[in-house]
């Protein structure tokens, strides 16, 4: 069973998409079976937790992954479940319900093998797979909008996975000589084992490809022209996944290169290279986040300033820092994203104009929101706030001068999110212009706040209350990353 | 195998013929031949896969050869070609940078990649390997080149077309690539989801015009004056 269950974690959902791509979408159903389909493949992810490390064939079970894979289905239950009170207002015909459901199965499935791949060719496989199937999603309403969002999306990670696959070829190449023909030569284990003797000339050219072209899915500037359209101009909940899945995704595609090419005495450093991307990202990101007027887009400007700092931990070496960062991203900005939707479809727009006085109006929403904008810029007591502190020590500790720049940074950043929850959240509220069909399943608003309070809740615990054995796992996780 | 044998001749003939269709891609002037020339470099990539797939007795390349000339030989400009008579366009491409300067820096480009490769590969694999990879990396720069330096939506899509048959080169001619069929295939369905998207989204009305440039004025926060008509939020129901 554990060596099969990597496997059935990602046919489960591609089955569902196949499910719910035939099932004639009548009523409330397909939400319902999307929702049903995503709370077994949370198990199933939660189980994984429980497997022994090893490898199966193509996919393999590390410290890394696992607790990616857990956070993956966790934050896929919360969507779909906020995906289920959302979609009637999404006022879908019956082909474009039928392909929202199926796309957001395909991609969750892609999502884990992309996590659980072993195999580098594999893991490319998936994350185009899980590009594909989000393009469709973010291309589902047709509009002119969401077709400038999807093309833009389309290209420039149409060229980003290609390039991938050019680094992916020439890792490849550099280990031929020493592991022979087939599978084995694309395995990261093995890849890892033979590093050292490697060719290092070229392992630096593959690391290059690689972090180009994962970098682009990862959000990284100056690769990240497509994020905040992409994250704007789908349908509502789709943004939680995009931006707490999809991007951690290919920042471990990245990671898993670095890990190999690293080993490498003579290869390229890749941390310098990783710290330069991450810092470009964190400084463009502070100063964005002050011009948006469109609060999707402010919080997707958010999410590229996550991964900057994310991908600056792990340049430094500071995985821990690293690990937890991108985890407490995932769940805060989740939590984020459903109180936006919902604000969205209560206000009737998503002009931040147009959004106002939500904790008046409507307590456990406008709560929910603020505390979630307050731990993304930074505040206790989420994790953001830990992995911040660490990643600023590790800095100090080890590149002084870069202090000053993650500082200001993280301080532009901070106010500027700080403001964003101030005319969000509160003063006098606007009037509400409520989106027919919205939360119209019994339980109402509770559909988004539910999940909201949850993300932030466990977010609170990886910060401040970690179980010991997952404290362990993601030191095993600092080690495997090098 | 060196120079003069006629295995690596061949291929070295096929390769340099795919970069050289590179060239004539960048110096159409007109979509039709656009269109032609990119059906020419799909099939000299099959011949070329098909080569390798004798040469390194592989035969799992036979079908990626017969996949590459199905789908990029045949299928993808009868499609695009089908798409310009439907929208009754014979336009020219509408170059951002101008012929002279693309086949300029096509050529810097070729260079670069010759200086890249060789150099870093010299201690290691086949002379063969070492100059299909330099010449498949051209194929994906000049690719690369050709989306930027074209605004017409179609341009930029056989721009990506012709940088992934630069990637195909370079797997297929790595002696013993593991899954090199099963990565050339999904990367074709990346592709033929491309083409079907665009012929999707360019015979609806939405987008009666080739031009990207005319999507610009969609884009969420750049005209915040003019997004009322295209702009629908979920929010706002249609």
């Amino acid at each position: 069973m554990t060596l099969h269950l990597p496997w059935i974690i990602v046919f489960l959902p591609w089955a569902g998409a196949l499910l719910l791509a035939a099932l004639a979408p009548r009523g409330r159903w397909p939400a319902l079976v999307n929702l049903g389909v995503s709370g077994v493949s949370c198990g199933l992810a939660l189980a994984v937790l429980a497997v022994p490390e090893g490898v199966q064939g193509w996919t393999r079970v590390d410290a890394v992954n696992q607790p990616l894979v857990a956070l993956a289905g966790i934050i896929g239950l919360a969507t779909a479940a906020f995906s289920a009170a959302t979609v009637e207002a999404e006022r879908f015909d019956g082909l474009r319900a039928r392909a929202y459901h199926a796309a957001f199965q395909l991609f969750m499935g892609a999502q884990f093998l992309a996590l659980l791949s072993d195999n580098l060719g594999v893991m490319w496989v998936a994350i185009e797979i899980a590009t594909l199937a989000s393009v469709l999603i973010v291309a589902v309403h047709g509009t002119p909008a969401a077709i400038e969002a999807a093309w833009k999306f389309f290209l420039l990670c149409g060229i980003g996975i290609a390039l991938a696959l050019f680094g992916t070829i020439l890792l490849y190449l550099a280990a031929q000589p020493l592991v022979g023909q087939g599978d084995p030569g694309l395995s990261w284990g093995a890849l890892r084992a033979v590093a050292q003797q490697c060719d290092p000339g070229i392992l630096s050219l593959a690391f290059i490809f690689l972090v180009v072209g994962y970098g682009t899915k990862a959000g990284l500037v100056p690769l990240h022209a497509w994020l905040p359209d992409a994250e704007a101009e789908g349908p509502l909940p789709i943004t939680a996944v995009l931006s707490g899945l999809l991007l951690n995704a290919a920042l471990v595609a990245v990671l898993r290169a670095k890990a190999i090419v690293g080993l490498n005495p003579g290869a390229l450093e890749p941390g310098p290279l990783l710290v330069g991307f991450g810092l470009a990202s964190l400084l463009l990101a502070s100063l964005a986040l002050w011009r948006r007027r469109d609060a999707r887009r402010l919080f997707a400007w958010s999410s590229i300033e996550h991964m900057g700092l994310s991908a600056i931990a792990f340049g430094l070496g500071a995985n821990l820092a690293g690990m937890l960062h991108l985890m407490g991203h995932s769940l805060v900005k989740s939590a984020v994203f459903f109180g936006i939707g919902a604000a969205a479809q209560i206000k009737g727009s998503q002009k931040i104009s147009d959004i106002g006085g939500l904790a008046a109006s409507h307590p456990a929403l406008g709560w929910g929101l603020a505390l979630g904008i307050a731990g993304l810029a930074g505040l206790p007591p989420f994790s953001l706030f830990v992995s911040e502190f660490r990643l600023v020590v590790a800095a100090a500790a080890m590149q002084p001068w870069l202090v000053l720049s993650i500082g200001i940074g993280l301080l532009l950043a901070g106010t500027a999110l700080v403001r964003a929850l101030q005319a969000l959240c509160l003063g006098p509220p606007t009037p509400d212009a409520p989106v027919p069909g919205a939360f119209t399943l019994p339980g109402g608003l509770w559909w988004a706040t539910g999940p909201a309070w949850a993300l932030l809740a466990l977010s609170m615990l990886l910060g401040f209350a970690l179980p010991a054995w997952f404290t362990a796992l993601l030191g095993d996780a600092t080690r495997l990353l090098g | 195998m060196t120079f003069g044998s006629t295995g690596y001749d061949i291929a070295h003939l096929l390769g340099g013929g795919i970069l050289l269709l590179s060239f004539v891609l960048l110096y159409q002037r007109r979509l039709e031949g656009v269109i032609g020339a990119f059906a020419i470099q799909g099939g000299l990539l099959a011949a070329a896969a098909a080569w390798q797939g004798w040469m390194q007795d592989e035969p799992g390349l036979y079908v990626t050869a017969l996949l590459a000339f199905g789908a990029k030989a045949l299928l993808i400009p009868l499609a695009l070609r089908l798409l310009l008579r439907r929208l009754g366009l014979h336009r020219t491409v509408e170059p951002a940078l101008g012929i002279g300067p693309s086949l300029l820096a096509a050529s810097a480009l070729v260079g670069l990649s010759v200086m890249v490769v060789l150099p870093v590969t010299a201690g290691q694999a086949q002379a063969l390997t070492r100059e299909n990879l330099a010449l498949a990396l051209s194929v994906v720069l000049l690719g690369m080149l050709m989306m930027i330096g074209r605004r017409n939506a179609i341009s930029q899509v056989i721009g990506l077309l012709s940088l992934e048959n630069g990637l195909i080169l370079a797997a297929i001619g790595v002696r013993g690539m593991p899954l090199v069929v099963e990565l050339s295939t999904a990367a074709l369905v990346l592709m033929l989801a491309l083409v079907a998207g665009i012929v999707v989204f360019l015979l609806r009305d939405q987008l009666a015009t080739l031009d990207t440039d005319v999507l610009h004025g969609h884009q969420g926060e750049r005209h915040q004056g003019e997004r009322h008509q295209g702009e629908r939020h979920q929010g706002e129901g249609p």
